[in-house]
């Protein structure tokens, strides 16, 4: 393979995976009331657009409160799973892994009318609650696959002999085990937060009009203009998600297992 | 049981001495979460793909009449040719870049990897929106093109075929690149050197050596996106055109309308193929493993 050549065609496509986000970024702190590029002048005027609007910062904080329930709710069950999965007879958790990691497989609109068909008529459209519960389903894979990764690694003979040593159930997962998969269950919950945060299509069918998330709200706006205070929305998100995913990926690496690639 | 060496071992480290007393303990673990997801989501996925064979009673017409549906047709048929321009342009684009990234080491390495996961670190809604503003009739690229006087007036980018495949290209980049760099990683350096050293020519080595090697992550690539491209919803709703629908588009639309049985069909018809496709590829040797990898 000619070098020159490769190396020219790698750094075309970085910019092609790097300018759009890049550019929304510049647009966001552009002081023209329509979308120009390069923006005449900054300024920080579709932030205060975003700040003085009660509908975006409402959406906001549902979208975070939302995140933290689905946080708290997968990373517990999804934690207890990882732990017991591996004890299950090997038909058993066969079908238990399937069941746990099929919404990383299943296409988000078939997840989305099911949930949407099923909670209408427990009366959750329109309600937080439904939002919750659909999203952990969404989120629950990424805590489980991470949970299990640390495992993995771990021994379990150093929980075999706390236990032998007087140490309970529980006192033996406290002391042992936590400490030793913590990164991983940290990181399962980073990812449980933002599968909530970005999700979309269940919002769709979930918000009904009593709970617009953030995407939902976004959604709604680009249906009839582009103004440029979602380039500040998608900005501070932006922040937000590259902030916990650096966190997440940071915590990865320190845990000695290998990062993405 | 009889006190063997190993029983004594077992004694000794404390582990749970019975079989089903240890399985009781994993199903107490795993089956609040089996439990939470059986309710909150399969029994109600399940329940709505029923209907595709039990609206109004028992039968298999509304499939059948899929089948002679017009709209079905012209809609997965462009479901389909979407995903394999995707899954084609994410090959072309990312195998460069996951051959460099394989072959980086230090700074140069960090800096592209963080390039590669930028765009994974965003949501699929806020890249949808990026092409928006670049494609737009008074977007960045006509903009541009008209200052550089190259256009007189604005092309039409947005809502069309072109701006699905170019957004749905950026988004799913990511997917194609992990796999087979992680792969790739792993070829021994020495392979392609020997090649080189017995008379290869650079692009004999790459053919040859490093090309077949790499196909466990192509595969793996190749399927991940083109499972995730059938499946596309945000992105065609938002830059494509009303003739660009994918399948996805139309179960919404349906069930916008209240036709559940079609929509039932649709989402059964898209699952199929989802599952069907993961099935097959998985049996293939390495592609299970690279696609394990590239998941994490």
């Amino acid at each position: 393979m000619n070098r020159p050549a490769l190396l020219s065609a790698v750094v075309l496509v970085l910019l092609f995976l790097a300018l759009p986000i890049l550019l929304i970024i510049a647009v966001s702190f552009s002081s023209a009331t329509y979308l120009t590029f390069p923006p005449p002048a900054l300024g920080l005027r579709w932030y205060r657009a975003y700040f003085d609007s009660s509908g975006w910062l409402d959406a906001t904080w549902l979208s975070l409160a939302v995140g933290t329930a689905v946080v708290v709710l997968a990373t517990t069950l999804g934690t207890l799973a990882a732990l017991g999965l591996g004890r299950l007879p090997r038909a058993a958790r066969t079908a238990a892994a399937a069941l746990i990691l099929s919404p990383m497989i299943v296409p988000g609109i078939v997840v989305a009318i099911g949930v949407y068909y099923a909670y209408a008529r427990y009366r959750l459209i329109g309600t937080p609650l439904g939002l919750v519960l659909a999203h952990t389903c969404l989120a629950v894979p990424f805590v489980v696959t991470s949970v299990a990764a640390s495992l993995s690694n771990f021994d379990r003979r150093l929980e075999q002999a706390a236990r032998s040593l007087g140490a309970t159930p529980w006192g033996a997962f406290r002391q042992v085990t936590l400490p030793l998969i913590r990164s991983g269950v940290l990181v399962g919950a980073l990812f449980a937060f933002i599968t909530s945060f970005d999700e979309l299509i269940v919002a769709l069918f979930l918000s009904g009009s009593g709970a617009i998330t953030l995407p939902r709200r976004m959604w709604d706006d680009l249906r009839f203009a582009i103004d440029p205070t979602i380039a500040a929305v998608s900005t501070l998100t932006i922040a937000l998600t590259a902030l916990l995913l650096g966190g997440a990926h940071v915590l990865r690496i320190r845990a000695g297992r290998t990062p993405r690639v | 049981m009889s006190y063997t060496g190993q029983g004594t071992a077992t004694a000794l480290i404390g582990a749970p001495a019975t079989r089903p007393s240890r399985h009781a303990g994993a199903i107490l673990l795993v089956g609040p979460l089996v439990l939470y997801m059986a309710v909150f989501y399969a029994a109600p996925v399940l329940a709505m793909l029923a209907r595709s064979v039990l609206d109004p009673h028992l039968t298999l017409q509304n499939l059948v009449r899929l089948a002679g549906d017009e709209v079905f047709f012209h809609v997965f048929g462009n479901t389909l040719l979407t995903a394999v321009i995707v899954t084609l342009g994410t090959l072309l684009l990312g195998y460069p870049v996951a051959l460099a990234l394989s072959r980086m080491r230090g700074m140069a390495a960090t800096v592209t990897l963080v390039v590669v996961l930028l765009p994974f670190w965003t949501s699929v809604l806020v890249r949808s929106y990026a092409w928006m503003v670049l494609l737009g009739r008074h977007g960045l690229i006509n903009e541009a093109l008209r200052g550089a006087a190259l256009i007189d007036a604005p092309l039409r980018m947005l809502n069309t075929a072109f701006a699905v495949y170019v957004a749905m290209i950026h988004i799913l980049l990511p997917y194609m690149i992990l796999p087979i760099a992680s792969v790739l990683r792993q070829v021994d350096p020495a392979l392609p050197r020997a090649a080189a050293s017995l008379g290869a020519s650079p692009w004999g080595v790459f053919e040859q050596v490093v090309l077949p090697l790499s196909m466990p992550g192509v595969i793996a690539g190749t399927l991940l996106v083109f499972v995730l491209s059938l499946g596309f919803y945000i992105t065609p709703a938002l830059v494509g055109g009303p003739r660009d629908m994918m399948l996805s588009q139309l179960i919404a639309q349906q069930v916008d309308l209240l036709n559940w049985p079609y929509a039932a069909c649709l989402s059964a018809t898209l699952l199929a193929a989802t599952l069907l496709l993961l099935l097959l590829c998985q049996s293939l040797p390495g592609v299970r493993g690279a696609l394990r990898q590239s998941m994490r």
